[in-house]
Parts: C-alpha cells; structure tokens; sequence
C-alpha cells in the first residue's frame, strides 16, 4: 500500500541483523552471553505483549501466565520424552488456545478493566503451579527439563544444542519469525484495523471493523508468541517453578515495552536488551533500583508516551519536516 | 424505499428521547432532519446505525430488517455515518483513516496477511486505488500522509465525510457536517454532499441546523420537536408550515 511505508526502516533491520549474526564472534564472556540469549528471549515476549498492548491498546497482564503455559508444556512432555520440536509448537497453541477462552469473557470489559481481570488470571496461574503439586511439582518446580533434540540437517549434518553458541542462534532465529510475523502484520490492513481499535473503539465499529473479532485475533496472537518463548525458556534453562509465570516478569516487560517503545517494532527489543543490562550495573543499588525505573517510567509517560523509538521517531518527522520548509522556502524564492 | 424507520421509540430511564418516529429515505434523494437542539436527531441516527437499540420499533434497510445488528454489521450492510462531533483515528494518518474505512470492503484474514497470500495482495491493490479515489474526492490529496491532528476542522470534516464515503455505502448519514464551521467552509461541505449525491449516486440523510443550506441543498425535509415528527414535506412546503415556525422561532412569530 502506497501509504505504508517502511523502507527507511528495512536499513535499520539490516544492521541489526548483520549484528546478530556476528555477536557469538564478539562477545567471548560466557556471563554477558547469557544476558543476550535472555535478551532474545524476552524480546519476542515483549513483542507479543506489544502486538496486544501497543498495537491494540489492550492492557494483557496475563502475560507471564501464557508464558507459563508454554513452559510447563514443554517441560512435562519432554520429561515425557516427546521431541522439543513437536513439545514446542503444541505448546504454543495450548498458551493460544487458553488465551482464546480466557479473551471470550475478558476482552468484553474494557480497560482498566481488562487489566485487572487478565492481571487475575496470570495469578490463578502461577497459584496453579505451585499447587497442583503431582503435575507440576508445586513450589519446587521441573527440574532436569531437557535440552531442545538435535536437529539433523541434510549437507550439514546434525546441529545439537548443548552449546550457548548453538542455544543463542535458537533464539535469534525465533525471534526473527516472531519480528516477520510482526512486521507483516502491523504493516497490513488488519494491524491498522487493531490500531483502529486502539485509537477509538467505537468509531472502529461504526466504520465496520467487528472490533471484539479483532481484540480476540490479537490476544491470541500475542498469547502464542508468549507461550512459545516459555516453552524455550524451559528448554534452555532445565528447570522452572511457579515464578516463570508471576506477574512480576509481566511487569519487567511491561517496563521494557514502554520505555522501549510501545506500537513500535524496535522499541521492544531495544527495551528487552538495554534495560537489564542497566538494571546490571544498577546491582550496587539492590531494590533502589526500583525506584529509579519508577521516576524513569513516569517521565517517560510524560515527555515520551512512544518510549525511546517514539521520540527517535519524532525527531526523524521534525528533521524531515525542517529539510522540507527549507526546501518549500527554497522553492519559493526560485519561483 | 431504500431506508425505512417504523414507529421507532427509545427510552433513557423514563426520558423519552425518540417518540413513535416513522419516516422512509427513498432511493437517491437527499433528506435533512432538522430540529432544535434535544429534538432527538443524533439519538435517531445512533438507532439507525446500530450504536443505541431501540425502545421500541423497527429500522428496514431495502426490505431486511437491521434493528438493533451490531454498528459494524450496518455498516457492511451499506450505512455509513458519521459524528456529530468529528470522529477520526487521531493518532493515525489521513490515508489510514481512509484504508480502514475500506477495512469492510476487503476480505484478507491473519493467514493471508501473514503469508502475503493472493487476497492480501488484492485488498491491498484495491485499498491502494480506493484511497487514491477518495483522496482526490474529498480534496486531501495533499495531505494524505499527515497526521489527522494536524488537520484543520474543516479538512477534519472532509476526512470524516471521506471515511464513510470510503466503505461504498448505499446510503451515507451525516450529523451536522458543517457544524462549527464559516461560512466559505461551509459551501465546500455543501458542494461535496453535492457531488456525492450526482457523481457517486448515494443516497444521503443529513441532520442540520443551518436552515439556509438545507433549504438548497435536501430535496425533503423531515422536522423532529421533542423527539417526534411534527412536519414532512419539501423546502417550500416546510417554510411555510406554522408547526415549524413555532418550534423554531416561538409563538406569535412572523418570521
């Protein structure tokens, strides 16, 4: 579509790209490697958190629960000894699945509404694993989850995952299909349509956009990617507990989506990789740092409501904006 | 009869909005409902539009009964409005606004989307060519990528007309499309509802208070006093009835 430009931004994707695929040659540090593999991981559940939040405008703080979902799934049926690769997928559906059936009632109140109904569930289902102790083993979690099952890939043999090198281009490579995804959809008929929803949902129905429809399509959506991240963060980190689906980690990502930039696909990740490595060097500080992320996220919201992509975006529209007066100004001397 | 509104009521809690309204939109001709404020004239279009249920009564749209379907059900049904107080997507550009009042024409789902599969690649040509249309139509080719916050009331007016015009509507309903605005304003808005009505052939329902133009531009007026029809006719036959003259002007009037 004419008016869906981006290829300003396919530059920016290239590099990092380029970047990526380069990281396992720059960074030797098997502790700051493990932050990037994180990073990764938590990008593509900021991301998702951002296709509901961002793009439609509603407040999911069940994402930590989806996640969940998806880790405990893979972590019982590779324990059963079902393949990561078949554990992961059904995984994911199972977190989508559920997130269509808790959308049905909650996605119909709006709002903060939606928040506290949604922050309930993810609750119910951390007090769910750490209670329902015969499948899940209560407080004391999964331990000994297996990694991911070797792939064997004809010409180039078989690749298994006990590296971190191995482990990290995992990761990138679902959080690549997550950014595909992603991108196509928020540059497409259908993301406007959320970003209709978002923007005024009456209107949005008026014009004819079944905006419960969309609502419910993005949730799930959203609680897929979610789940799917679970279901590797299990894999990698060979054991979990109810903590992998508190409400906590909701938070850590609502603070990297907004700071990062909600309704932007840079600021998420950007948002997952700067803001625990500050959260590192603030160790010093142990829960002060807390306070300082909550004046942060206050003048964020102020000053900054897109986060740091949304300022870096404003800045690019004012330069613009500039060069095309000097331009208009130019022309109309000339002329 | 393109539009037929059947002893239509809503109720507020004991207020009685809208009283027993009855009234057909025929095919092709441009209706103004007119009436002082509180009359009832946006309660009835949100009954129309599907946005209120009504009390009591029935809306048919050529035949098939649309009373109390979901807003975005009418709208694929072929009614289209817009607000009294200018409602656009705000935080979305001119063309955007524009591609998702075409959102109902297309018919691309997730899968599509996210496989490029051959309906995305439809919808997107179509979307693309409707956009451009409209665009030149409503007189915002120019500023087709700026933001809607940008825009002044009256090209915020045109967008709006533009969104609903977008969606190929059998009939388009406008409440108060120059409400706000001067004078010269006001003329591009009544030669746009114009245009819309020769060129493109929709049938067109507009509330307004500016008696002026609705006199030259609606080919039949419907008046509406305390939520209930007190007059019907054309032009002529409105400025002279006495019912109306008290309602607007007061008694004893001689206007």
């Amino acid at each position: 579509m004419a008016s869906i430009n981006f290829l300003r931004e396919k530059w920016f994707y290239l590099v990092l790209l380029v970047v990526a695929l380069a990281l396992p040659f720059l960074i030797s540090n098997r502790y700051y490697f493990q932050i990037v593999i994180m990073g990764c991981l938590f990008s593509i559940t900021t991301l998702s958190l951002n296709l509901i939040l961002g793009y439609t405008g509603q407040a999911s703080l069940a994402h930590a629960g989806f996640f969940g979902i998806g880790a405990y799934g893979v972590a019982l049926l590779t324990k059963e000894g079902i393949s990561f690769w078949l554990a992961l997928p059904f995984s994911a559906l199972c977190a989508a699945l559920i997130g269509f059936l808790i959308g049905l009632p909650t996605l119909r109140s709006r709002g903060s509404y939606f928040a506290i109904s949604t922050m309930c569930f993810g609750v119910i289902i951390s007090i769910v694993a750490g209670n329902w102790i015969d499948l899940t083993g209560g407080y004391s979690g999964i331990v000994g989850v297996p990694l991911p099952n070797p792939l064997s890939i004809p010409l180039i043999g078989e690749i298994g995952f006990q590296t971190q090198v191995a482990q990290y281009y995992l990761v990138l490579f679902f959080l690549l299909l997550t950014l595909l995804v992603m991108h196509r959809l928020v540059h497409s008929l259908l993301g406007l349509s959320f970003m209709a929803i978002r923007n005024n949902e009456v209107l949005a129905g008026s014009v004819g956009i079944n905006t419960f429809t969309g609502k419910i399509l993005s949730f799930v959506i959203a609680n897929f990617f979610a789940g799917l991240a679970g279901g590797i963060f299990a894999s990698l980190m060979g054991s979990i507990s109810p903590s992998t689906a508190s409400l906590e980690l909701t938070f850590n990502w609502l603070i990297y989506l907004l700071l990062g930039g909600a309704a932007t696909l840079a600021g998420p990740i950007i948002g997952a990789f700067v803001i625990p490595v500050i959260m590192e060097y603030l160790q010093f500080l142990a829960e002060y740092r807390l306070i300082i992320f909550g004046v942060l996220l206050i003048v964020v919201i102020i000053y900054f409501p897109r986060g740091v992509m949304g300022a870096v975006n404003n800045l690019r529209q004012k330069a613009r904006d500039f060069s095309d007066r000097k331009k208009g100004a130019m022309g109309a001397a000339s002329g | 009869m393109l539009l037929q509104v059947k002893s239509v009521s809503k109720h507020f809690a004991g207020l009685v909005a809208v009283n027993d309204v009855s009234f057909d939109v025929r095919q092709a001709e441009i209706l103004s409902i007119v009436g002082p404020n509180g009359a009832g004239k946006s309660v009835l279009f949100g009954l129309i539009s599907g946005m209120l249920r009504p009390t009591y009564g029935q809306v048919f749209l050529q035949g098939e009964e649309i009373t109390g379907l979901k807003p975005h059900r009418v709208a694929e049904r072929g009614i289209a409005r817009t607000f009294q107080t200018t409602a656009l997507f705000d935080q979305l550009r001119v063309v955007d606004n524009l591609a998702i009042g075409y959102r109902l024409r297309t018919t691309g789902g997730f899968w599509s989307t996210l496989f490029h599969g051959r309906r995305w690649k439809e919808d997107k040509d179509r979307t693309t060519a409707q956009v451009t249309e409209t665009l030149q139509f409503i007189g915002l080719a120019n500023k087709a990528f700026h933001f809607v916050s940008t825009l002044s009331q009256a090209e915020q007016k045109r967008l709006s007309i533009g969104v609903a015009l977008i969606s190929q509507p059998k009939i388009i309903l406008l409440d108060e499309p120059t409400g706000g605005l001067i004078v010269e304003d006001t003329d591009q808005i009544t030669d746009l509802i114009q245009k819309i009505h020769e060129q493109k052939k929709i049938t067109v329902c507009l509330i307004e208070h500016k008696m002026r133009m609705v006199m030259g531009l609606a080919d039949r007026i419907i008046v509406l006093n305390f939520g209930s029809v007190i007059a019907e006719g054309t032009p002529a036959e409105i400025s002279r009835n006495p019912q109306v003259i008290e309602a607007y002007l007061g008694a004893g009037s001689n206007a």
